[in-house]
Formats: structure tokens, C-alpha cells, sequence
């Protein structure tokens, strides 16, 4: 068996199982997302953190689409920018605040840093910060899943820039002719680091790439968590019954810099407040009021919990002891 | 396997029919066992080192890829996270240039940067070397690609009975092992041990001779140089110990560093430029651990600093020969110092 679970405790799969089974929930998580990169990037302004971050502010609709459709046996390969994907399959605040801090408590022993999270009881494969990387992974686990006659699907996770590396194309093709169950899903933020889709893509929508592989391709409302998980469903459903992959590009929009240190200048004027009227957050809210699903004082009152415990978390991350010197020489070999 | 009276089975193969063995009888061992790459299955390999695994095994198992370096190998990866254990094909050293980064920063690095929860039990194959004529980009060994990267093991193997003990271990260890194989010596005939006792474990070097005025230490085809050299030095008087460092990450110091602290004098045969070289790490750490306790100095016999030139004689001019090798170590054993090499009159 190549991955063991290495997770303490019911904690990732119980916050899984949550999002999987109630649209609340699932608001509940795209607000505690929000919150938590606005924790991550006070660790680093206080000097509390080193290193960078990159943060996905306005893209939670994504990250909790992805993991209420897929099974915790499904497996899942995120790019960099993954604090949100992390939390929303199931990785607790603590150990993604901890992770970010370089603690021993973090997903991975503080050995990652920001951009490195794995949960495998909840199929979070890792996250990975050489653009594209993960796509042709993916289609290996898939490939692996054929072959150990397994119906769980391997879903990829990239962004609009990953695009135009040589690896996206060849895992893609490979994908097609054989027939594996992976669903690709490119997060299209609409930049590149700083610099804004168009200028580096001749084609539009950017999953009409799918047709170069005769895959299936859908553009998704990124926006709207709703509108991502039963995408999602379909084209996991349609790979796990043997249907083969598909190409699934969700529009949504970065709020923020590419990294800490980008204020995003280069935004033409207006484009950011356009794309907060639709914010995911405020459209789940009012989602979940129009169909009565819930109250505003509900609503309000998820808001004050979901405060309290990234406190709570903050504080337990920041008590976190840092590793011991020994712990870089662990797993540099598996034995 | 045993032959009848459980003698081990010992068989005559070429070293292509040797891997292709190796592969068989670890697939049979291991349903998880997978081998793809470029014409892998249908062809049965370019090289021939896959022959026969698609009739036996089948296409789910057995398959053939586009010319996708960088899917083959990065599918390899996540295949091997995903319970399986790839063995992959690059058909040509070289062509690691174009996926390198899924060797050296996530086969490498997964297990590590995972806390150890997930591991990449993969193999990747290639052929390595000059001789056959294939011109300056498709006749390197790049073994240095690999050595300063930790979570690897690099093997590179020198006979038909290295090639099936050392790929059968490859494929059982849990850690990503880049298996480099020399292409001018695929077609080479010799007695290979199947079966379990056949295999070789990883890590550990190979003494094919014992001697004890000097130690050579070499890898790969040129250990059949080497071989020669020591029988034409054993006739001059000299005494070969030779070490077949057959896995070159991690290489084993205990016993090249036991070997030299007995005759002395060590020459490390290494089919790189002589800039960069891995024989540079092994004589630095003989240097260190055996300071005061040498005769001579470490002598390197390497490729010069120059691609891989393609005309027949100035190829085998390039590759050190059994006679070029002999005579280096004969100047050292003789007058106690460094020779200097061939080329030396050209740069």
C-alpha cells in the first residue's frame, strides 16, 4: 500500500462527510475559508509566518464544489494555492495554520510550508507548486485505479497557467486514449501570477482545449458552489462508471495579489468590484435564505462561530512546538 | 526458480533477454507490477527489453505510450502513490531533460514533503552510453542529473546478471530508483541466476576480482573495460581489486573504502566528463577517510570534457578502452602520481 493515513483523530473525514451532506455546511466552510486566509496572511504580516503565501479569496465556491461531490476514497491533486481545497476536504484549521507557521503540528510536520498540504483520509493526495505537475500524477493514480479494478476517481486541480505547460497536454492525451477516470479541473482565476488570462491564451473559453483531446469540456459558474459540486458529480459519475475524463474549467476570479508580496496593480479599473458582486459567499447566503433553507440570524450566528474557532485555532497552531532538527531527516527515504 | 536438484536456475541470456526476464518474473510475483513507455508493449522495447510481457500480461498491465516524457514518467508517480509499482521506459537517457522535474522534484520529494504518508515505489529505465553510434545527444550516461538529489537511488548496471538481480530489487524497493542500463552491451551474452537467488540487493557493491596493489572502482559498460585492464595489469605484475559499484546512490562507501585501505591506490573508471563527475564524491570521501594511509593519489580515468563525438574512431577514442585504462593505472602504481590524460595535449 503506498499511502497510509496518517491523520489523528476523525476530525478531516467527519468536516468531509459535512460538506458532502448540507448545503449550510458547505456555506459554513467557504466563510471559515475566507476567514482562515485572512488568519494566514496576519501570521505573516505580524512576522508570525516567514516565506510566502498564496491565497484564494474569492475562488472558495471551487474548493467546496470539488469536495462535496467527490468520496473521501476519491483522490484529489491541488496546485499551490491550496489553503482553501485543504480546509474544504476535510484538513482541520489547526493543521493547516500550523503548516503555514512551520510547525510540527502542520499537515506535514512543517516540512511544506504553505503550499504543501496532505490529508489522505480524506484523499487529499498533496499539493503541488511546479505548475502542472499533478496533472500527469493524476492520471497515473487513475490509471492505477484501473488496474486494481477500483471505481474511485482521481480529480486534478490546476490553474488558467497551467494551461500552457507541456505537461497539461500530454497528461491530457494520455488521459483520453486510456480512457481513465479523472476529472481535470482547471480553476480559472483569470491570471497567471500577474498576468491576466487573455494575453497568454489565444482560445476561449480555455476548456476548449478539451476538443484537442476530443474530451468532454464545460465552462462551470465558479461563483456558485451549487453549480461546481453537480458539475462535479457529473463528471465524476461519468468517469467512475468507466466514461472516461473530463475537462471541467470553473470561472472564478482571485481577489487578491498572486502571492504576499503582489498588490495586484496590474487589475484594470473596476474588474474586482464587478467580480465581488458576485461574490461566492454572498450568493451561497442569499442561496440559502431565497430556498429557506436557513435564517439570517443562523447565518450570523455561523459567522460568530466560525470567528471563534479560527481563533481558537490560531492560538492552538501558534502553541505548536516547532520541529525537531531530527525531523528533516525523516522520510527523505522510505524504509 | 529452481532447476531440477534446487540448483538455482542459471541460463545464458543476452542482457536485454536478462531485463526483460527481470521484468517478467516481478510481474508474475506482483500483480501491481506495471511496465509501460514508448513502444514498450507491442514492439517488445526498441531495445528489446520488454519482449514477450503484453502476450503474458496483457494490456492493462503491459501498454505503450505517446511520446510523452513528461506524462509517462509523471503518471509513473502517481501509479506508484496509487498502490501500483510502475516500471517505466525512457527510452534514452537524454529524454529525461524533457521531464526531469518529475524525477528530481515530486518523485523525489513526494514522500518527504508527505510527512511520510505517501510513497513512490517507481522505477524508471533508460539506456545510457556511448559505443553504439548514436551521436552526442543520445549517448550520455547524465548519471549526475540524478546524485544530488536525495530520495533517489540511481542504479546503473554492468552485465546481464546485474541487470536482472538489480532491477528485481529495484522494482521491490519502496523509493523511486532511476535503473540506467548500457545500450552497447544489451546484445552481450552471459550466465545470469534466475529466480530468487538471482537477485541483488540495492546499495551494495559488486567485487568481481580481488587484488592487492590497487583498487579499481567503475560502473556500467566500462567495468568490462576495466575487467581487461586488470588482466593485462595482472600480467605486468599489478594486482587489480575491482569493485563494481552497481548501485550508485547510495554507493557503497564500506566496502570501496575497505578495499582501498587495503591495496592502497585507488582509480576510479567513470564514463562521464571528467568535470563533475560522481568519481569526484568517491575521491573526495577515499581522500578524507583514508588520508596519510595512500600510496598515490585518487586517480579518476573519465570521458574528456567534450560531448559525445560520432565518428566511429573518435567515439571509441572518447570512451576510455581496456588499454587506455591499464596504462593509466600502470603510471600510477609506477611512479606514484596522478597521470595526466589523453587529451590533456588538446585543451
Amino acid at each position: 500500500m503506498s499511502i497510509r493515513n496518517t491523520t489523528i483523530g476523525p476530525e478531516p473525514l467527519a468536516r468531509r462527510e459535512a460538506v458532502r451532506a448540507d448545503p449550510v455546511q458547505r456555506h459554513r466552510r467557504m466563510v471559515e475559508i475566507r476567514a482562515a486566509e485572512e488568519r494566514i496572511r496576519e501570521f505573516h504580516s505580524s512576522g508570525q509566518a516567514w516565506g510566502t503565501t498564496h491565497c484564494a479569496d474569492g475562488q472558495e465556491a471551487v474548493a467546496v464544489g470539488i469536495a462535496a461531490a467527490a468520496r473521501p476514497t476519491d483522490q484529489v491533486w491541488i496546485a499551490h494555492r491550496v489553503h482553501g481545497h485543504g480546509l474544504a476536504l476535510g484538513c482541520t484549521l489547526e493543521s493547516v495554520f500550523a503548516e503555514n507557521l512551520g510547525r510540527s503540528t502542520g499537515s506535514v510536520g512543517g516540512i511544506g510550508g504553505s503550499f504543501h498540504l496532505t490529508e489522505t483520509a480524506v484523499g487529499l493526495v498533496h499539493s503541488f507548486t511546479i505548475i502542472g505537475a499533478q496533472i500527469a500524477q493524476a492520471v497515473g493514480a487513475a490509471y492505477a485505479m484501473q488496474v486494481q479494478g477500483k471505481d474511485d476517481v482521481c480529480i486534478a486541480q490546476f490553474g488558467d497557467g497551467a494551461v500552457n505547460i507541456g505537461v497539461f497536454h500530454e497528461a491530457l492525451n494520455l488521459a483520453k486514449i486510456w480512457n481513465v477516470p479523472a476529472v481535470f479541473v482547471l480553476e480559472n482565476n483569470q491570471y497567471a501570477e500577474f498576468t491576466r488570462v487573455d494575453k497568454m491564451t489565444p482560445i476561449e473559453p480555455l476548456a476548449k482545449r478539451g476538443d484537442a483531446y476530443d474530451m468532454p469540456w464545460a465552462v462551470v459558474d465558479g461563483q456558485d458552489v451549487e453549480a461546481v459540486r453537480l458539475a462535479m458529480v457529473d463528471a465524476i459519475e461519468l468517469a467512475r462508471s468507466g466514461g472516461g475524463p473530463t475537462l471541467l474549467e470553473m470561472e472564478t476570479y482571485r481577489y487578491l495579489g498572486h502571492s504576499r508580496s503582489d498588490l495586484a496593480a496590474y487589475r484594470p479599473e473596476g474588474e474586482f468590484d464587478e467580480w465581488q458582486s458576485r461574490d461566492p459567499i454572498t450568493q451561497s447566503r442569499n442561496a440559502l435564505l431565497e430556498a429557506g433553507l436557513v435564517t439570517e440570524s443562523e447565518l450570523d450566528a455561523i459567522d460568530a462561530e466560525v470567528a471563534s474557532s479560527i481563533e481558537a485555532a490560531a492560538v492552538a497552531a501558534l502553541a505548536g512546538p516547532e520541529p525537531e532538527t531530527s525531523a528533516m531527516f525523516n522520510n527523505v527515504l522510505a524504509t | 526458480m529452481l532447476a531440477q536438484g534446487g540448483e538455482p536456475l542459471k541460463k545464458r541470456m543476452r542482457m536485454n533477454q536478462a531485463i526483460a526476464a527481470a521484468l517478467h518474473d516481478e510481474m508474475a510475483a506482483d500483480d501491481t507490477v506495471v511496465c509501460y513507455g514508448e513502444d514498450v508493449a507491442e514492439a517488445g522495447g526498441v531495445f528489446k527489453t520488454s519482449q514477450g510481457l503484453l502476450e503474458e500480461f496483457g494490456p492493462m498491465r503491459v501498454r505503450d505510450t505517446p511520446i510523452s516524457e513528461m506524462a509517462i514518467l509523471g503518471s509513473a508517480v502517481g501509479a506508484a502513490t496509487a498502490g501500483l509499482r510502475p516500471v517505466v521506459e525512457i527510452m534514452f537517457v537524454e529524454f529525461f531533460g524533457v521531464c526531469l522535474d518529475q524525477m528530481v522534484t515530486q518523485a523525489a520529494k513526494l514522500h518527504y514533503l508527505t510527512n511520510g504518508a505517501v510513497t513512490v515505489p517507481m522505477v524508471a529505465r533508460a539506456s545510457v552510453g556511448a559505443g553504439r553510434g548514436f551521436g552526442a545527444t543520445h549517448s550520455q550516461t547524465c548519471e549526475t542529473w540524478f546524485t544530488a538529489t536525495p530520495g533517489l537511488k540511481i542504479v546503473h548496471v554492468s552485465n546481464g546478471a546485474s541487470a536482472y538481480g538489480l532491477l528485481r530489487s529495484a522494482i521491490r524497493d519502496d523509493n523511486p530508483v532511476v535503473f540506467l542500463e548500457p545500450k552497447s552491451i544489451y546484445g552481450t551474452r552471459s550466465e545470469v541466476v534466475l529466480g530468487e537467488a538471482g537477485i541483488v540487493p540495492l546499495g551494495q557493491a559488486a567485487t568481481m576480482r580481488t587484488g592487492s596493489d590497487v583498487t579499481i572502482v567503475s560502473l556500467g559498460q566500462l567495468v568490462g573495460a576495466a575487467t581487461e585492464a586488470a588482466d593485462s595489469l595482472e600480467n605486468d605484475g599489478i594486482s587489480v581489486e575491482l569493485i563494481d559499484l552497481q548501485t550508485l546512490k547510495p554507493w557503497d562507501r564500506n566496502t570501496v573504502l575497505a578495499s582501498v585501505a587495503r591495496t592502497q591506490r585507488a582509480v576510479i573508471v567513470e564514463e562521464n566528463p571528467f568535470s563533475g563527475g560522481w568519481g569526484n564524491d568517491l575521491s573526495a570521501t577515499i581522500a578524507a577517510e583514508l588520508f596519510g594511509e595512500l600510496e598515490a593519489p585518487v586517480l579518476r580515468v573519465t570521458t574528456p570534457d567534450v560531448p559525445v563525438p560520432f565518428s566511429r574512431s573518435l567515439e571509441f577514442q572518447y570512451l576510455p578502452s581496456a588499454s587506455y585504462i591499464a596504462s593509466q593505472v600502470a603510471q600510477l602504481c609506477q611512479t606514484g602520481k596522478t597521470p595526466e590524460p589523453w587529451w590533456s595535449q588538446f585543451t
